[in-house]
């Protein structure tokens, strides 16, 4: 690129896409809002301080990393993102180190060592997560009650620990899981919520409905044939119902297999990732000893897309020679 | 209703932008005092220069000769003597002999249509539009008689009259279907003539209702076998490959041409220039020019001779309304950006544009962020990204061995890329590259 009289000479093409990464990634963070209000309101205002202290340690292990480097990047909304999705992903009363250092590992490890945006091939956040849950598994699955939950909810149990049958008999009811009158993570309990978040990324066309339907998907196929004989019932028989709407599903399937970075490049490959996700997660939760499979699933197949990616390349224009046509041959 | 076709894969949709200048009718431009004419104005080989310094030189006479099959004729735009013959690098960064004509006497008569066409031969008319200096006006400027030079033996099933116009901003095509309807069907009778092709279909986007209305409907009125094929509005379905996939349903092999899978293209402002050079005995020697953009002031359809410097167009047009930032010749998508106010329009010019500084300042590149957008969006099922990060990272024959030939810098994939990767320029790096590596 060089300037003549002023006039910018550059490659074709001199129009582009309103769209850009930097807007992608505060639009998401956006759309997370709403889901995590609710959190604050259900959980009380601890809650709070535990998602902006993830934020907060992701912002500034992100700027002090590339300021060493010479750059300067909060402002494309990356680890803003990154910082949110922890704090998300923790239960409400745990204490504020661990958000604190699982976000330095997502920033420090798992992001910047491989270069930072664009380089990592896990999903940060999720790593960040996953790490807390290895290190502090017991803090990691305390939970507190739903402040606003009618029922008698005891303390010490999400819907998914406790299973359908006890959770519906005990606790609350389907529609309780759908608004998030539950106890869980900070950001995954409200179901409505995170729905109208991603339909916003989807009217946006920031996310497609690849990876979400396919994950969604399959986990729901595998629930409803196979779950039923964990949960007492036998084939064809799980709760599919229960099932989507409790734990991280939500959370997971709109917002963080959808991550562009750790996610396939065509629509097949997202196809064959969300059918992974929802495989794993499957497994994971009814035949692992976690509750909880979501961040554990999408990890998983974070490490697959290079794999996916060379087996589900587009196909080339005028390579199918289907043209039944006698003057080309 | 008749079916409205499109082609399947990758594609965008840039806001079209015709408004600035689809509703005003072509006009003259002013004659050019100087014209400046390259002697390399189609793809192949230049041409030959057949004058000196000091010469006289007549409107529309041969001062450039073809140089072999795939070369073509070039003449002069206008009246007058020779001043000069040099080098210089046209805006498309193609190094070129120039032969600059300074206005003196006498222009022609216009002479009146003939119509012994008809009872002409194929093999004719066929030289008529090598003598003409017909290329392809669309933009590749393929020279135009070897597309219609047909073994005897092959029997053409398609000839497909191209007036989608899919570059934002571009109008000169769709002006030229609306004023000159009744040429551009003379025109393809021509064609039809030399080629004898079994179905002659003419595609037009659906964003330019009242062409597809007043072809419909003159096609109709002369009982003329050609079919009029509305099609959905998308970029880059200018391009043959796209239009023969979204008419006849067939994909241009890689590396092929449309004839390979039966059929022959051509924009209708060549037909245009057919109709011209066979019924009125004239050269390609002027053009439709489409001068817009949103810093022009009065954006206009000009019609222009060539060698006419960029700069008085936009003159023409009454100057900028804005400060410039960036001045293109062709089209946003795929034209070429350039400084030089003083660059001739060439047979090849379709549009010169000006945008404003804000428009033009580039956003800053990210890294990419694999979100597969550029993948979905070309149109040729390549994968961009990968392209750009193998020739990034010099491994050309790996991009090679990746189909980086096959791609045609339509600029989707740069279009749609939210980190603003400069990935056409890097394809264009990695072929330059790999052509350079097996020059050595
Ligand atoms: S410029 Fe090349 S790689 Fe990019 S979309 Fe067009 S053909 Fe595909
Ligand atoms: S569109 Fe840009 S950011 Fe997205 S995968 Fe392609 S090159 Fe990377």
């Amino acid at each position: 690129m060089e300037t003549k009289n002023n006039l910018l000479i550059s490659t074709s093409p001199h129009i582009h896409s309103p769209i850009s990464t930097t807007k992608i990634m505060w639009i998401v963070a956006l759309c997370l809002l709403p889901a995590g209000v609710w959190g604050v309101f259900n959980f009380g205002i601890n809650s709070l301080f535990i998602v902006l202290a993830s934020v907060v340690s992701a912002l500034l292990t992100e700027f002090i990393i590339t300021r060493l480097l010479g750059r300067f990047t909060l402002l494309d909304g990356s680890a803003f993102l990154t910082g949110l999705l922890i704090g998300y992903n923790m239960p409400p009363d745990i204490p504020a180190f661990i958000p604190v250092l699982a976000s330095v590992f997502a920033i420090a490890v798992v992001k910047q060592t491989f270069g930072g945006l664009g380089r990592n091939f896990m999903n940060p956040a999720l790593a960040g997560r996953v790490f807390a849950l290895f290190c502090w598994t017991e803090d990691m699955t305390r939970w507190s009650p739903s402040m606003l939950s009618a029922s008698d909810a005891f303390t010490g149990a999400t819907p998914l620990s406790q299973g359908p049958a006890e959770f519906l008999s005990k606790s609350g009811s389907y529609l309780d899981l759908f608004l998030g009158n539950i106890s869980g993570c900070i950001g995954e309990v409200s179901v409505l919520l995170l729905l109208v978040g991603a339909a916003v990324l989807f009217l946006l066309r920031i996310i497609t409905w690849e990876i979400p339907a396919a994950y969604i998907g399959t986990f729901i196929v595998f629930a409803w044939v196979f779950g039923g004989l964990t949960d007492g019932g036998g084939f064809f028989r799980g709760d599919v119902l229960f099932h989507t709407l409790s734990g991280g599903l939500m959370l997971g399937a709109f917002f963080m297999a959808t991550d562009m970075v750790t996610s396939p490049l065509t629509r097949k490959g997202m196809i064959i990732f969300g059918v992974g996700c929802g495989f794993f997660t499957f497994i994971i939760r009814f035949l692992g000893g976690l509750p909880e499979g979501v961040s554990l699933a999408i990890i998983l197949m974070n490490i697959t897309v290079p794999l996916i990616n060379k087996f589900s390349k587009p196909v080339k224009f005028g390579l199918v020679r289907d043209n039944n046509n006698e003057a080309g041959k | 209703m008749k079916k409205i076709m499109t082609f399947p894969m990758g594609g965008v949709h840039p806001p079209d932008s015709k408004e600035y200048s689809n509703s005003f009718s072509i006009r003259n431009a002013p004659i050019p005092s100087l014209a400046v004419i390259p002697m390399q104005q189609h793809m192949g080989a230049p041409a030959e220069c057949l004058v000196n310094v000091g010469d006289k030189v007549e409107e529309g006479m041969l001062i450039g000769k073809s140089t072999g099959y795939f070369s073509a004729n070039v003449h002069s735009s206008i009246p007058g003597t020779v001043k000069d013959i040099q080098e210089i690098y046209l805006p498309t960064g193609m190094k070129s002999k120039v032969v600059l004509i300074e206005l003196e006497g006498e222009f022609r008569k216009p002479g009146s249509k003939s119509d012994d066409w008809r009872s002409a031969s194929p093999k004719d008319l066929l030289d008529k539009i090598v003598n003409m200096g017909i290329v392809g006006l669309g933009g590749a400027t393929f020279p135009t008689h070897i597309k219609y030079n047909l073994k005897p033996e092959v029997k053409l099933e398609y000839f497909v009259v191209n007036g989608v116009e899919c570059e934002p901003f571009l109008t000169c095509d769709h002006r030229l279907m609306l004023e000159k309807t009744n040429e551009i069907l003379e025109g393809i009778e021509i064609i039809n003539k030399i080629m004898n092709p079994q179905d002659i279909y003419i595609g037009i986007e659906k964003n330019k209702p009242d062409a597809l209305a007043v072809f419909e409907q003159t096609i109709g009125a002369k009982g003329l076998p050609f079919k009029v094929m509305p099609l959905k509005v998308k970029y880059p379905q200018g391009d043959e490959k796209q239009l023969l996939k979204a008419l006849i349903g067939r994909e241009v092999p890689s590396g092929g041409l449309p004839l390979d899978i039966g059929a022959v293209v051509s924009n209708v402002g060549t037909v245009f220039a057919i109709y011209e050079a066979v019924c009125l005995n004239k050269p390609l020697i002027e053009r439709i020019v489409t001068v817009s953009g949103t810093a022009v002031k009065t954006p206009s359809n000009l019609k222009v001779r060539i060698g006419t410097k960029i700069g008085d167009l936009i003159d023409e047009c009454n100057g900028v309304s804005k400060k410039p930032g960036k001045i293109i010749v062709g089209g946003p998508m795929m034209g070429f950006a350039t400084a030089d106010l003083n660059a001739p329009v060439t047979k090849g010019t379709s549009g010169v544009l000006v945008l404003s500084v804000r428009e033009a300042n580039l956003a800053g590149e990210l890294t990419c962020i694999q979100c597969g957008k550029c993948v979905a969006a070309c149109p040729l099922g390549l994968n961009p990204t990968t392209l750009y990060k193998l020739v990034d990272h010099g491994l050309y024959e790996e991009a090679k061995a990746e189909s980086l030939f096959d791609c045609k810098e339509c600029g989707c994939c740069a279009f749609v890329c939210p980190s603003h990767i400069p990935l056409v320029q890097g394809m264009r790096l990695g072929k330059f590259m790999v052509k350079k590596q097996k020059v050595k």
